[in-house]
């Protein structure tokens, strides 16, 4: 049933933000830490174990596909929520500040992207893989 | 006749909001083939749309929820809020491939770190260039610049005043409505393409709204791993900035 996958979902989300919230409780902040991305990893790791003993049915993973496909509708809605009077009337240090701050970390991206591959592509070369296929 | 159906919208908000945005994407894709040839995606289309209706909806009413503080759109609110953003991108993880996330482990770990310092070096120098010369405002909007979340927490926090507070959420929203604009036109040139440039990047970036949007408009197919990161973005901010970061900036400052 389409539902199961659901409902698959909605309980690794709930387990991802609990996680999260009992991390930045331990670490002393009011802030959740990771819930979401515990929550895919959560999910994951369910929706392997079912599948490799045949308990999730295509109906069930369907649900689960439904709400991924959501997504960037859900994200375009995001961005018709967003304060963008803030922005404009931030002011030129708000607006210098945040604008910096975007261009440098883009700039960064591809040095950061190169750390660990020399060493991803030995590993990938004793098995026969082209790491940049 | 526009009263009765006001009135079925207002009723019907949540559903009202799928109508709406069904069309914002029809009319992206429609203008990404027709007016751009398919260059700009039709999601990085409806991003910008997406974002026009917010200024529309905060210069009509004042608010800070976008086209969702117009009564008539308060649906919106509900299918772009945190709940069903976070919902829709943890099931973007069915189908993510394990071992490229384990491939990206180390530099991925290495972009949040280095993004919510970068970020936070750069609103401060910044806001030390504006004038602001206190430890307790620097940090604020620096942190400010790690994201709009982490920018109050921190302000609270140190004891900013509140104009300093709404400072250092003003630089977190440009950060994120930039992030969420331009990700799709400068992807190829940052080698965006791969999941292990995606995690960088949602490490790096950190802002979830502006990831989220940003490799919608870019690949669908990034989304999960960009997502994954950028999720210990704010927690990471909320835990250095307030804390090491502003020991640190306050050490320097005096």
């Amino acid at each position: 049933m389409l539902i199961y996958g659901v409902t698959l979902l909605s309980v690794s989300f709930f387990a991802g933000l609990f996680l999260g919230d009992v991390i930045g409780k331990v670490i002393g902040i009011n802030s959740n830490v990771g819930g979401v991305g515990i929550a895919m990893v959560i999910l994951i790791m369910g929706v392997n174990y079912l599948t490799k003993r045949n308990k999730l049915s295509s109906k069930a993973q369907e649900g689960i596909a439904f709400w991924s496909g959501m997504y960037i509708p859900i994200v375009v809605a995001m961005t018709a929520n967003q304060n963008v009077i803030a922005a404009v009337k931030g002011g030129p240090a708000a607006i210098i500040a945040g604008l910096l701050a975007t261009v440098i970390s883009f700039a960064l991206i591809p040095f950061v992207s190169k750390i660990g591959k020399g060493k991803g592509g030995n590993f990938n070369k004793e098995k026969g893989v082209d790491n940049n296929a | 006749m526009l009263d009765i159906a006001s009135k079925i919208f207002l009723k019907n908000g949540f559903v009202m909001s799928f109508a709406l945005i069904g069309i914002t994407m029809y009319l992206s894709y429609l203008i990404s083939v027709k007016l751009t040839k398919g260059r700009v995606h039709g999601s990085a289309i409806a991003v910008i749309l997406g974002l026009v209706l917010a200024y529309i909806g905060g210069v009509k009413t004042g608010g800070k929820h976008g086209i969702a503080d117009i009564e008539m759109f308060a649906g919106i609110g509900l299918m772009g809020g945190a709940m069903l953003r976070d919902y829709a991108i943890t099931a973007t993880a069915f189908g993510v491939d394990f071992d490229e996330i384990k491939k990206a482990g180390l530099p991925g770990v290495v972009s949040l770190f280095l993004g919510v310092i970068v970020s936070f070096l750069i609103g401060a120098i910044v806001a030390f260039a504006f004038g602001y010369t206190d430890a307790v405002s620097v940090t604020t909007i620096a942190a400010g610049a790690v994201t709009f979340i982490v920018g109050p927490i921190t302000g609270a926090a140190v004891g900013a005043s509140s104009e300093v507070i709404v400072l250092s959420i003003g630089a977190g929203v440009v950060k994120s409505i930039l992030v969420m604009v331009v990700t799709p036109f400068i992807a190829k040139y940052i080698g965006l393409n791969n999941p292990t440039s995606a995690m960088v990047y949602g490490g790096l970036m950190g802002t979830t709204s502006g990831v989220a949007a940003g490799l919608a408009a870019t690949d669908p197919k990034l989304v999960p791993y960009g997502a994954m990161t950028a999720t210990f973005y704010t927690g990471l901010g909320a835990l250095l900035a307030p804390s090491v970061l502003y020991l640190i900036t306050k050490a320097i400052l005096g």
